[in-house]
């Protein structure tokens, strides 16, 4: 670790010395102090460790966060709604830097089936019931940013699908970053989807803060029992100067079906961890993502699917844009156990450089045990099509225009693939304003 | 006199390494149409990318006037709100970007270049209903990525759709004709057709006299090495049918050695 690697943890620990726990159940006291011992061990990691070596945390490191909201005052109603954009009738549930504000939240009318409580209040109420699951699926051992999150276990969301439940209504979890003085928010959400039950998430991290700089550190625990259908959107929609690091980790049981889509259009540094595990037979996942990178900005997604137990099937489509000298970084590791025969198993990553300084390292990573296995991976780095460029501009189309719909058509095979019709549209139309900010003359 | 709908004077150009025209003179006034033909690696289809501003032709000599204006100085997308269209020998697939919402962006291109309001959704789709009618366009291909999936008929009849939606002045068509079947040639043909009038000009590029049956031109051309080695009426269109190509070259290299 660098000298300012160790400072950076030094000034993290004693925030987190000063964060007063909501509560002092034991369970929640220990976890927060292992995973507190564990940040101290492992500290922040440098570009030498293997999981880290295309990402550099040298401008996190160098920056000092305040605890979450110290500054800010809550923002409106109209101001919350008009960032997150809930075009579809759902259940709004918005927290603001990290804290769940009952007051800008409207679950959906009509009673929906789905349960989403503030997690602060769960801890303070009946805390006796998170001890199953709440820490169970991200590992602070392993994840030095699970540790940090962890070690502060305060607020964020408890969703429960309960059994046999068919929720058409889907569930818009909303985390606001709000104030102009960077501080440290990390919210976390434990999603239980029950037997039988169907439903669908979107976790949102969006920021209105003008100046940004703010460490977002997100954990979300997803459990899915046998039988489950749940749909999680992850929307990432940071200040292009803010930090967002995550870790999404979910075990699927018998015959579930879960479709994990993540879509990152931007943030100085963004690091998504995503752990699938299949654990019970016939269960099923797709995990699709969109991320694209501008001028100074990095995107790395690191995903694992682990195959532990036979006839299960995953499908994982992750797409990258980097234009200017904006960097990605895809590491898909693919894990076929021993006893896991008949697996399916197919990954895709295909890249678009906009630009000679854009940058994209990727690897995916197959380790296959068992023999009757069916297995594909690939990668992919192109530029645009210059045919199709000349195609659209000899209809009439403007050189920029027809890059965006170029760029935009490319991206459109993962939004088009978003479970909610009305969010992939506005998506959609979020990409094309997003792509419209890269500055002229940034390409080639 | 009005200044001609296209005029073509000693134009040279290269792609890539090669040489390819070397010298064309050709005008086309206003409600004529012209046959270019020629064997392969005449420069049939430089001569249509040259037109449309294709990247990877350079044009070396020579002017080329459109409508009294320097056609070369244009962007291709200038060049087509002015009213050149391109219809390509090999259209381009592109994934993720339905015909619909491009054919919408192409035609409130070309409108607001000219001053005009803009289609919205409901005109646009009046408008289509009405042309894809002409050439027999089934109603899905409008749902589905640009030319995606489509076969070789789909494809062209896609390009000549898009040019009646287009209106151009000067139409160029660059082999419109090569992989159709007679049912198809006859579809894209009558497109073609359509579109004729006193105003418009067009330049049909092909290898077979058999296109030339279903669009009569006033003029056809016999390109070779990168020349226009004969003009003529339609009647040239019959001869080259009949003899081949052999003899056109034979009498372009004893001319110009």
């Amino acid at each position: 670790m660098s000298q300012a690697h160790e400072a950076a943890r030094d000034a993290l620990l004693a925030l987190q010395a000063e964060a007063t726990p909501a509560q002092e159940t034991p369970f929640v006291a220990r976890l927060r102090a292992e995973a507190r011992d564990a940040f101290a061990a492992q500290g922040l990691p440098t570009t030498r460790w293997e999981e880290w070596r295309y990402t550099s945390l040298a401008r996190l490191v160098e920056s000092r966060f305040a605890l979450e909201g110290e500054d800010t005052a809550t923002p409106s109603r109209e101001e919350a709604e008009s960032v997150a954009f809930p075009v579809f009738a759902c259940g709004l549930f918005v927290f603001v830097n990290g804290q769940f504000a009952p007051s800008l939240s409207r679950p959906a009318t009509a009673g929906g089936p789905v349960r989403v409580e503030s997690l602060a209040r769960v801890l303070t109420e009946s805390p006796e019931t998170l001890e199953p699951w709440l820490g169970q699926l991200a590992s602070s051992k392993e994840h030095p940013f699970v540790a940090l999150a962890t070690s502060f276990l305060s607020d964020g969301a408890v969703v429960t699908v309960p059994r046999s439940a068919d929720s058409q209504t889907p569930i818009h979890l909303v985390f606001l970053t709000t104030g102009d003085e960077p501080h440290l928010c990390q919210p976390r959400v434990l999603i239980r989807a029950e037997r039988g039950s169907r439903a669908l998430v979107i976790q949102d991290f969006v920021s209105i803060s003008k100046q940004g700089g703010h460490l977002r550190n997100a954990v979300s625990e997803v459990f899915l029992e046998d039988d489950a259908d749940l749909g999680l959107v992850t929307l990432q929609r940071g200040h292009p100067r803010s930090f967002l690091t995550t870790g999404l980790f979910a075990r699927q049981e018998r015959n579930s079906r879960f479709a994990s889509h993540v879509v990152t259009l931007g943030g100085q540094l963004v690091r998504n961890e995503l752990q699938v595990t299949l654990a019970g037979e016939g269960a099923e996942c797709r995990l699709d993502g969109l991320f694209v990178a501008g001028d100074g900005e990095v995107i790395d997604n690191h995903t694992l699917v682990d195959h532990a137990v036979p006839h299960c099937t995953s499908a994982e489509l992750y797409k990258g844009i980097l234009d200017g000298d904006g960097k990605g970084v895809f590491r898909g590791r693919v894990v076929v156990r021993p006893d896991a025969q008949k697996t399916a198993a197919d990954q895709s990553n295909p890249n678009l450089l906009l630009s000679d300084g854009a940058e994209i390292d990727t690897k995916p990573q197959l380790e296959i045990y068992a023999d009757d296995v069916r297995c594909s991976h690939g990668s992919a780095i192109g530029r645009l099509d210059e045919d199709a460029l000349f195609y659209l501009r000899a209809r009439g189309l403007g050189e920029e225009e027809a890059r965006r719909l170029l760029v935009s058509g490319f991206a459109a095979e993962v939004l088009r693939g978003l479970p909610d019709e009305a969010l992939s549209s506005t998506l959609m139309e979020e990409l094309r304003k997003r792509l419209g900010r890269r500055e002229p003359g940034a390409r080639a | 006199m009005t200044s001609p709908l296209l005029e073509i004077k000693g134009l040279t150009a290269t792609a890539g390494e090669n040489q390819i025209l070397n010298g064309i003179d050709l005008v086309i006034q206003p409600g004529e149409v012209h046959a270019v033909m020629g064997p392969n690696g005449s420069g049939k289809s430089t001569l249509a990318g040259a037109l449309a501003g294709r990247p990877g032709i350079e044009i070396t000599g020579g002017s080329v006037f459109y409508q009294g204006k320097d056609l070369l100085g244009l962007e291709p997308e200038e060049r087509a709100r002015e009213g050149v269209f391109l219809a390509f020998q090999y259209p381009v697939e592109i994934p993720g970007v339905t015909n619909n919402y491009f054919l919408k962006a192409a035609v409130n291109a070309g409108r607001a270049h000219r001053g005009e309001e803009e289609l919205d959704a409901m005109d646009f789709m009046a408008l289509v209903k009405e042309k894809a009618a002409i050439v027999d366009m089934p109603k899905d291909l409008m749902s589905r990525a640009i030319n995606e999936g489509f076969s070789g008929g789909e494809k062209k009849r896609n390009e000549v759709l898009q040019m009646l939606l287009l209106e151009p002045k000067l139409a160029v068509l660059d082999e419109t004709d090569s992989g159709l079947d007679i049912d198809a040639l006859r579809v894209v043909a009558s497109g073609a057709n359509a579109l004729r009038d006193a105003d418009r000009g067009m330049l049909v590029i092909t290898h077979y006299q058999r296109l030339l049956e279903y669009i009569p031109p006033d003029f056809v051309h016999v390109l070779s090495g990168g020349r226009i080695v004969r003009s003529g009426g339609k009647e040239l269109a019959l001869e080259l049918e009949e003899k081949g190509y052999g003899w056109i070259e034979d009498a372009a290299e004893g001319s110009a050695s």
